[in-house]
Parts: C-alpha cells; sequence; structure tokens
C-alpha cells in the first residue's frame, strides 16, 4: 500500500507544476501591478477624456475606454493594488484571530470551550457574504470596513478549523509523550500544539484569499466600499452594468481579472494542500 | 425493541436540535442586537433623513415613542416581544418588518428554489459525467471557473451574452418565468461547481475504499456501482455541504437582485444598511439564522436517513 | 490439471514494480498461502486474478490463467465473468469490505442477482448462504447492517457474499488480521471447512501462524518476488531462504529468561474506575475496579481483547487521566492523587511507549530535536546533550546519521525505537508500553521486543506491557493480567497462568494462539 501511495503521489508532482508554474507566475504579475501599475500602463486611471468615451477595445486602449473615457486597461491594473490588499490583509487578519481563538477554545477547559464553540457555531450560522454585510451595516461603508468586514465574515471558519486541530493534535501520541516527560502544559502548546495545528490553516488561508477577493469585490460593487471614482475592480463592474448593451468591455475586464486572480491563489493554495497532505 | 428504541433516539434528537435551532436564533437576535447598539450616530436621523431640521424636544419626543430612551436591558426585552410579536417597525419605511421582509420574500425564494434546483442539477450532472481522463480534467477546469467567478460577474456576463447580444431573455424584469432564469442560473453556477467538486471528491474516495473492491470482485458493472454504492456514500457529504451553501445563496440573492434589478430581499437589505434602518437588518439577520437551522435540521435528518450507523447507537 | 496458472507476473505503477516475476499455480481444491509483510507486493499479486488491481497500475505476464481462461488483455467487460463466478474475494476487515449503508443480506442478494437476474428465488438463496457459513438466526441478521454484527458475524457474511457465485476459488486476503485472536481461530476453522468440501483457497497473510493451519503450499513474498515455495512441512519445517527463517523466528515464543523474585512492588493501582459517555449518551465502564501491582525491575503483561480497557487503564497508571474512583502509587507515595504541578518534577519515573508510531513523534522536528526535549528535562548541560542523544541511540540500536531526519523519513520500527530513546533519556524506573509493536512488521516485532527484554535487563527497568497477542505477552511477561470489559478477569505469575487457565476467556485466548507457537 505505501508503494501505492507514494508512487500517486509522485504522478500528482508530475501532473501539478505546468498549471501551477503559470498560476504562480501570473500572481507575481498581479503583485507587481500592485506595487508598481504605471510599469504596465500609462495612462492614468482616474484622468477622464470626454472625447474617447465608450471606444471599444484597440491597440492604443487594451480593454476600450468607459463612459468617461477612461482607459479601462490603466484602471483594472490600477485595481490589482485594491483587490490583493483586501484579500491578503483580510485573510492575514482574520487567520491570526481565528488562530487565537481556535487555539484558546481547543486547549481551554470545557466550560470556556463549549461557549466559545458556541458563539462560533451561532455566527457561523450566517452565510459569510450576508455576515460582512451585517458588518458593514455597524461599521458603515469604506474601504478600511470593507478589510474589516471580510475579515470578521471569515474568522469563523478559521476559528472552527483551528479548534478541530487543537483537539486534533492535543490527543496525538507525541504531546501526550511530552506530558509523561513532563513537559509544562503551556510550553507543549508552543512548541507542539500550535506548529502542527497551523499547516491545514495556512493553506486554507492560501485559498481564503480568493474567497476574501471575490466578497470584497462583491462588497464594493453594491458600493459599500470605496467610492467612485476608485479604480477598484468591483467598482468598475458596477459601472459597467449601465452601459452593458453598448459597452461589454467595461465589465468583462476586471471580471476577468478577478477570476484569474482568483483561479491563481486558489491552484497555489491546492498545490499547497496536496504537498501538505505527503 | 430495536426499532422503538431507534425512533425513540430520533425524537429526542430532533428536540435537541430544535432547541440548538432556538438557540442559535435567539443568539443571533442577541448578537444583532448588540452590535448594532454600538453603531455611532443617532437613530432619530436615520428616521427623519439627514437634512430634517427639527426640535430638540420633537426628537425627545420621537425617541420616547420608540423607546430609545430606556434603559438598554429595557429595550432589549422590549426588542425581544416585539420581534416575537412581528410588532418591530422599520425606522424609514414606518411598516412593521414582518410586512417589509414578507411582501419581498416571494421573488426571493422563487429566485433561491430555483437556483438550488439548476445547481444541484449541475452538479450531478457533470459529477457523473466526469468518466476518463479528458472528461475528468474538462469538468474539474470548469468547476475551477465557475468557483473562482464572482457571482455578480457571471450574472453580467450572462446578461450581456443572452439578454442583449441574443435577446433570449428579458434584460430586466421581475415578472414570469423567462425573467426568472438567468438570475437563477447566476445565482446557481457558483454552488454548483462546489456541489460538484465535493461529490467528485465522495465517489472517488467511496471508490477506493474496501468495500467497492469487493462488490466489484462479484462481477457488478461500473454503473450498478455508482447507482448502488458509491453515489449514496458520497451524497452525505454533498447533502451537509448543499444545507450549508443555502444560506450562501441567500447572500448570492443580494447581488444578484442587484445586478438585474430585481425585487426582493436583498435590494431590502441593501437599502437597509445603506440606510441604517436597524429593525429591518435585525429582521434579516434572524430570517437567515431560522432559515440556516431549518434547513440543517433537515439536512441532519435526511443524513441519517442515508448512513443506518447514525441512527441506531454503536455497540463495539 | 491447474485452476490458476501464472508466470512471470508483474505490477508496476509509474515504472515503479512492486511484483517482479511471480509464477505459481493452484490447482483446483488446494490452498495455496502468499506470506509476507507490508509492501511484499501479495495484495497485488492477488488482486491480479480478478483484475481489481488499482486503474494506475501495469499489469504483465506472460502466462495469467484463471479458469481455463487466459485473461491476458482482458478489459472490465471481460473480468465480470470471472469475478464472483469463477473466483471469490473475501478481504480483510468486513465492517468496511461490506457497504456500510446496505444490509447485509442485499450485499449478498447483489451478488447472486450478477449472474442470475431472476430475483425470486434469491431471498431463500441468501438465507441458505448465511446458514452454510454457520452464521445463526439467518433471517434476522440479513435484516442487519454491518455494523450491528459482531467482527465474526460480519466476516461469516462476507464470506457467504463471495461464496454467492459458486466460485471455485476464493482468495482470503488476510482474512483474520482484524478479528480478535478468539473469533481468527473460528474464521480459520470455517475456511478449513469449505477448503475439505472442494474449494480452491489463495490465502494472503503476513502471519506463518495464521496459514500453517490451512495450506497445502506456501510462497513467501519478499519486495516483489516469491523467495520459497513449498509444501507447508518444507517451508515450516526446513525453510530455504533466510528470509522465511527470519519470518519463523519472529513468531513469538515462550519466554525463556528466568522469573525475577523481587517482592517489592513499585507502582500499584487499588481498585481503580474510569467511565465514559458514549456518543449516544449512555455511560460505560471503561475500567471497572482493577487492581494491580508491578514488581520491580519485572514485566507485567496485562492481555485482552479490544474494547476491554487496557488503554484506559495504561492512561491512568500515566496520571494522564483521573479515575473517578481508586488510586495509583507510585513506590507507596500518592501519584495520581497529586496535583499536576507536584507530580511533573517526578514524571521521568514512569514513561510511556504508544501504539502507533506514526503518532508517537512531532512530524516537525528532528529526531534529535525531539530527543532533546526530553533530555532537557533532566538538567543535562547544553554541552553535554549532543553526547547524551548519541549515547540514546546507541542504546536503542539506531544508527547516529538518523539524528537529522524527520519522522516521515523513519520506517515504523525506526521511529519506535526513537520513541523508546526519548523515554529512556528521562532515565525512568518503569516503562508503560501500549501495544508497542502491534502496528509493525512480524520482523520487526521481533527485533523491538527484543530490544525492549535487552533494555530491561540492562537498565532494570520494570514494564508494565498491553496487548492484545497473548504470544507476545507470554514471551515477555512475569506476571500476567486477563481483562475482559474494564474487569480484571485472571491474575497470576506467567507460569500459572500459562500452564493452568482458572478463567474460561482465558483457556480460549491460549486456544486461539497460533499453532506455530504451541
Amino acid at each position: 500500500m505505501s508503494t501505492l501511495t507514494a508512487t500517486r503521489q509522485a504522478t500528482a508532482w508530475r501532473a501539478a507544476p505546468v498549471g501551477v508554474i503559470a498560476a504562480s507566475l501570473f500572481l507575481l504579475l498581479i503583485i507587481t501591478a500592485a506595487i508598481t501599475p504605471t510599469l504596465f500602463s500609462m495612462y492614468d486611471p482616474l484622468k477622464a477624456d470626454a472625447a474617447a468615451s465608450l471606444q471599444p477595445p484597440s491597440a492604443e486602449h487594451w480593454f476600450g475606454t468607459d463612459q468617461a473615457g477612461r482607459d479601462v486597461f490603466a484602471r483594472v491594473v490600477h485595481g490589482a493594488r485594491y483587490s490583493l490588499v483586501v484579500g491578503f490583509g483580510a485573510t492575514l487578519l482574520a487567520l491570526m484571530v481565528g488562530i487565537i481563538i481556535g487555539v484558546i477554545a481547543g486547549s481551554a477547559p470545557r466550560a470556556v470551550d463549549s461557549v466559545l464553540s458556541r458563539v462560533i457555531e451561532i455566527v457561523m450560522a450566517f452565510p459569510e457574504f450576508l455576515l460582512a454585510l451585517v458588518v458593514i451595516a455597524v461599521i458603515g461603508a469604506g474601504e478600511t470596513s470593507l478589510l474589516i468586514a471580510v475579515s470578521v465574515a471569515a474568522i469563523p471558519a478559521y476559528a472552527r478549523v483551528a479548534r478541530a486541530q487543537t483537539l486534533l493534535v492535543r490527543r496525538s501520541g507525541y504531546v501526550r509523550a511530552a506530558t509523561a516527560l513532563g513537559v509544562p502544559r503551556f510550553r507543549s502548546t508552543i512548541r507542539h500544539i500550535v506548529p502542527n495545528a497551523l499547516g491545514p490553516l495556512l493553506v486554507m488561508g492560501t485559498i481564503g484569499v480568493g474567497t476574501a477577493i471575490v466578497a470584497a469585490a462583491g462588497l464594493s460593487f453594491l458600493g459599500m466600499g470605496p467610492q467612485p471614482p476608485t479604480p477598484e475592480w468591483g467598482l468598475i463592474l458596477s459601472d459597467g452594468r449601465n452601459f452593458l448593451a453598448t459597452a461589454w468591455w467595461i465589465a468583462v475586464f476586471p471580471g476577468v481579472a478577478i477570476t484569474a486572480t482568483v483561479i491563481a491563489t486558489s491552484t497555489v493554495g491546492r498545490f499547497l494542500r496536496q504537498r501538505g497532505q505527503s | 425493541m430495536r426499532r422503538q428504541a431507534g425512533t425513540r433516539t430520533v425524537m429526542v434528537r430532533v428536540l435537541g436540535r430544535f432547541g440548538g435551532m432556538l438557540l442559535v436564533v435567539c443568539g443571533a437576535a442577541t448578537a444583532g442586537f448588540i452590535a448594532l447598539r454600538l453603531i455611532p450616530g443617532d437613530p432619530v436621523d436615520v428616521m427623519l433623513g439627514v437634512n430634517a431640521r427639527v426640535s430638540e424636544s420633537v426628537r425627545d419626543q420621537i425617541r420616547a415613542d420608540w423607546g430609545l430612551d430606556q434603559p438598554p436591558v429595557v429595550q432589549y426585552f422590549a426588542y425581544l416581544s416585539q420581534l416575537v410579536t412581528g410588532q418591530l417597525e422599520s425606522y424609514q419605511l414606518r411598516q412593521p418588518i414582518t410586512e417589509v421582509i414578507g411582501t419581498q420574500a416571494l421573488p426571493t425564494l422563487q429566485l433561491t428554489s430555483l437556483a438550488l434546483l439548476f445547481a444541484v442539477l449541475l452538479a450531478v450532472t457533470g459529477a457523473l459525467l466526469a468518466r476518463g481522463k479528458h472528461a475528468r480534467s474538462a469538468i474539474s477546469l470548469l468547476e475551477l471557473f465557475v468557483v473562482s467567478s464572482p457571482t455578480f460577474w457571471i450574472g453580467l456576463v450572462l446578461l450581456a451574452v443572452f439578454a442583449f447580444q441574443l435577446g433570449w431573455f428579458p434584460v430586466a424584469s421581475s415578472q414570469g418565468f423567462a425573467s426568472l432564469v438567468l438570475p437563477a442560473l447566476t445565482l446557481a453556477l457558483p454552488i454548483a461547481g462546489i456541489i460538484s467538486q465535493v461529490l467528485r471528491q465522495g465517489l472517488d474516495a467511496a471508490a477506493a475504499q474496501p468495500f467497492a473492491t469487493t462488490a466489484r470482485s462479484r462481477g457488478i458493472s461500473h454503473s450498478r456501482l455508482v447507482l448502488r454504492h458509491t453515489l449514496r456514500h458520497a451524497s452525505g457529504d454533498t447533502l451537509t455541504l448543499t444545507g450549508y451553501l443555502v444560506g450562501s445563496l441567500l447572500g448570492g440573492a443580494v447581488l444578484v437582485e442587484t445586478v438585474f434589478a430585481r425585487q426582493g430581499l436583498g435590494q431590502v437589505a441593501v437599502r437597509a444598511i445603506l440606510g441604517r434602518d436597524i429593525p429591518v437588518v435585525l429582521g434579516i439577520i434572524v430570517l437567515a439564522a431560522t432559515v440556516f437551522a431549518v434547513v440543517n435540521l433537515i439536512v441532519d435528518l435526511a443524513y441519517e436517513r442515508i448512513d443506518p450507523r447514525l441512527r441506531t447507537a454503536v455497540t463495539a | 490439471m491447474t485452476f490458476v496458472s501464472v508466470t512471470n507476473l508483474r505490477v508496476a505503477f509509474g515504472g515503479v514494480e512492486v511484483v517482479r516475476g511471480v509464477s505459481f499455480d493452484i490447482a483446483p481444491g488446494e490452498c495455496l498461502a502468499l506470506v509476507g509483510e507490508s509492501g511484499s507486493g501479495k495484495s497485488m499479486t492477488a488482486l491480479s486474478l480478478l483484475g481489481l488491481t488499482p486503474a494506475a497500475a501495469d499489469v504483465s505476464a506472460d502466462q495469467l490463467v484463471v479458469g481455463g481462461v487466459d485473461t491476458r488483455g482482458f478489459r472490465d467487460r471481460d473480468w465480470r465473468g470471472i469475478r464472483g463466478s469463477r473466483v471469490g474475494l473475501v478481504s480483510q476487515d468486513a465492517l468496511v469490505s461490506l457497504d456500510p449503508l446496505r444490509r447485509v443480506g442485499r450485499e449478498i442478494a447483489e451478488a447472486i442477482e450478477v449472474h442470475e437476474p431472476r430475483g425470486a428465488a434469491t431471498a431463500g438463496r441468501v438465507l441458505q448462504l448465511l446458514t452454510d457459513v454457520a452464521v445463526p438466526e439467518p433471517e434476522a441478521r440479513a435484516r442487519q447492517y454491518p455494523h450491528e454484527l459482531s467482527g465474526g458475524l460480519r466476516q461469516r457474511a462476507l464470506i457467504a457474499s463471495a461464496l454467492a457465485g459458486s466460485p471455485a476459488l476464493l482468495i482470503a486476503d488476510e482474512p483474520t488480521t482484524a478479528l480478535d485472536t478468539t473469533v481468527q481461530a473460528q474464521i480459520l476453522d470455517l475456511l478449513g471447512e469449505l477448503k475439505a468440501a472442494g474449494l480452491g483457497l489463495l490465502l494472503v497473510s503476513h502471519d506463518l501462524g495464521v496459514v500453517g493451519r490451512l495450506a497445502d503450499r506456501i510462497a513467501v513474498m519478499k519486495s516483489g518476488q516469491i523467495v520459497e515455495l513449498g509444501s507447508t512441512a518444507e517451508v515450516l519445517e526446513t525453510p530455504q531462504h533466510p528470509y522465511t527463517r527470519t519470518l519463523l523466528d519472529a513468531v513469538p515464543g515462550p519466554r525463556t529468561a528466568p522469573e525475577k523474585p523481587s517482592i517489592d512492588v513499585v507502582l500499584a493501582a487499588s481498585n481503580l474506575v474510569k467511565s465514559y459517555r458514549r456518543p449516544d449518551g449512555s455511560m460505560v465502564r471503561a475500567v471497572d475496579d482493577v487492581s494491580l501491582e508491578l514488581r520491580r525491575g519485572s514485566t507485567l503483561g496485562i492481555v485482552g481483547e479490544s474494547g476491554s480497557g487496557k488503554s484506559t487503564l495504561a492512561s491512568l497508571l500515566l496520571a494522564l487521566e483521573q479515575p473517578d474512583a481508586g488510586e495509583v502509587t507510585l513506590d507507596d507515595a500518592p501519584w495520581s492523587a497529586l496535583p499536576e504541578a507536584r507530580r511533573r518534577p517526578h514524571r521521568g519515573r514512569i514513561q510511556v511507549i504508544d501504539q502507533n508510531p506514526f503518532g508517537a513523534l512531532d512530524p516537525r522536528r528532528t529526531v534529535a530535536s525531539s530527543i532533546a526535549e526530553a533530555v532537557a528535562l533532566t538538567g543535562t548541560a547544553r554541552a553535554e546533550r549532543r553526547a547524551r542523544i548519541s549515547e540514546l541511540l546507541r542504546q536503542v540500536g539506531l544508527p547516529e546519521e538518523i539524528r537529522h531526519r524527520r519522522p516521515h523519513q523513519l520506517s515504523g520500527g525506526q521511529r519506535q525505537r526513537v520513541a523508546i530513546a526519548r523515554a529512556l533519556a528521562r532515565r525512568p524506573e518503569i516503562l508503560i508500553c501500549d501495544e508497542p509493536v502491534s502496528a509493525l512488521d512480524a520482523s520487526i516485532q521481533a527485533q523491538v521486543l527484543a530490544l525492549l527484554s535487552d533494555l530491561q535487563q540492562g537498565l532494570g527497568l520494570s514494564i508494565v506491557f498491553i496487548s492484545h497477542d497473548l504470544a507476545v505477552i507470554a514471551q515477555m511477561s512475569d506476571d500476567i493480567l486477563v481483562m475482559r470489559d474494564g474487569q480484571v478477569i485472571e491474575q497470576g505469575s506467567a507460569t500459572r497462568v500459562l500452564a493452568s487457565p482458572q478463567h474460561p476467556f482465558t483457556v480460549r485466548l491460549l486456544e486461539a494462539v497460533p499453532a506455530a507457537w504451541g
């Protein structure tokens, strides 16, 4: 049997890289665009030019222009920053808070654990997007709100997995052995439990970045994030909605950018998960 | 004997689940109340509109009318009783929230039900078609694509192609079945992708189990193996996931209704959030929690029908 | 005339061969045993006769005749004509080998309907098959699900489903491995009866003791090849290949070392009780009024079948869990009753070796780092730790270069040795070994048992040795305690318990010890 699983992994290793390398390269490209957008487009994403409004894609304007004559390609390139900041930032924040809550729940006395688990359970009753909306309702719309809302919505899932992982690792032979050796509880938590519970969460986070990007785009599409004329992908899409009949390119290209970014992050995430299982 | 004991444990479990459900709904209502009390700003401004110029005594009168001058604990219980009796009123619309939500619930219910149906049909078709190397990679690529695309963008693309270019479906309307197809499909696609992935994993995992080898050693065909054995094993996890996704259908409805300019709860939610209409937001929270709890109760009971191991106590 | 004829069978996964040129015949009604440790390729060889190797496998052979038909180039559709009707399959654990979501009767009926899709007589035939394999109350059993049956009945039902298509050959892949020893013997008897009635058997097992009872001929497999093939008597009595001798030596034998006369009690438990809540809410007494004494420098063997409460008892002795009633004392001083903070400084005196060598070591830490954690707790100066780790590795027979490996780069036996080294680092007086070898292959098992015996003599350790396997217990123990359903049903010196067992359950356990030993 062991030979069998070994060979399966070997094939997975060989098959994966083509897509994974492409995905990593694309991510690298997006990250570069987020840092230095001017490297990719010389147009100003905010500069209106009434004479050049609603032009279809051409050699000059690769993704066409919008109703105010702004270059859609420039807007998409400049938008990478907003999506990546929210995607990675919200995920990181959610991961940290989730891990702290989960590890506490998983290693605390039963009473504390059951209170925390109940709270997590109640919050999990809400779909993530609705939860993010409610957070916006509390703290108001805006760029920072967007990051916080997306992050809060993701916390319960991470906390739940962190708790389950903690319980799993706590029951393992090596933690038992550490207790029998006389290793103090806190040190055992830091040295054995947290590092071993972390792996699946980091992988989950990698895939979560994509979810966060989509959620953030959705919220700003509804007008709950940055305000116009910010070149944010969800916001550009919202603009494009009004010109679907005449100028499909405004709505199509930012969507392609979101989808491609999400596919790239989750491809890398899945690859990491596959490796983590070996 | 055994059967009786089984029925009793099911009853006990249903009651326990019901208690858990009440707890979730109450917890959600309470959490919502606390969260929304933390909102900066005066609810009276919301009711009057920001530009209204009203004397302080009138404001006090309004506060007294709405019970906003009471201590938070009193407000909380007043709120709970209004919630239970359905008398909680919207700040903006000055109607009970049960009416606000009730009148808009039907279009959203139609949209989400049809979307769920589409999603399950698409997912099962996809998972069963994925046999052989090429079909598998094609299907999994398709899954990855729809799962990674934002719902509202799928909606915009479908609109651009099928409504504007081809003219097969109405552009924006809340009337008739034809107007429902594109929105429901939009809502269904990402969810179909997730369900299909999990169903496929479940089928593969079941086919790799020893019982599948045993079943094949009896000489049965592939289709029989799937229909009699592995599909049932895979449906357990798929069902749980589908139950969970019903919630995200509600979330997705907010976006889809905006894209297609449809009436419904999503629109109510967006207006309430942007307008800080707290009672309506609370009403939607409680509704979502209730839907979640009911759906999960149904899923749990259905799961027990599928897996006999959950029905009887383990005798090992 | 032969029923199965295999020449130069090869099975490969992505270029890696797991079966490398295997040849054998099976005559009608004959029992051939394929014996080997895990990874020897024995199961893949057996599955090749049914065309059930995984899709990723490349199978080739100069000859692969099953039931008089050349099966080379068979597609799935062709194989279906052989499966069930010419060759049946019984695999390891009926709990997972029968579809857990379907009633036992439906599973057997499926096997009938595939070959005779008429249906009318099926119900009667199901009951007949269950009766044939000696399942009591067949009507009631047919309506139950696999998890509702005992391990033995389940296995019988699985055999019944394999017999439904009236095959001439039954492939039994580790048919008794998942069963408790007493049930194991019953299932082997059943297979013996079927063989006597004319059924051919291909018995696949890791256990020479098990196959000795049934096989006409034995083929010993190692690394994908048959290294020895001969009649059962030849292979067991005059093994030719050194590997066969290793396997035979690995079967635990009775203890040869002299008993130790010590009467000084180092660890004692009095009237321990521990209950758990089952998932359905009912309470179960996992440990029920257990008292025991461990004499200094001796080994106390605790034997019992799965679910008898042995492992819970181990946790109580280690004070990793608290008893509901009763007390554990260490050198007549309180142990289980101490608060953890006061117990911790003394924890080094009593150490544990757990069953699962995969979970025993932190997967993220190197061997050296795992042992170093234990060494540091003894107050060894930083400068001397390196030398101490080397000394410990030497003590458990591991090479120095293993220091920087992580658990996933080690074999099961090596991991268990690292776990022993880590326990020894604290210079314990007592080792609690909870099924320390049950996850290991027989030849590795023997090595680890020998290591434990050596360490006991060299370091004067007192050992509590827990196992489901009476043969292993008999080899290791000075005193034996037999547990069943959380209670001690027999207790005494090893010589006394083995020579004149008092409780009928102990008698049954002894009878079930594989033939190669008695």
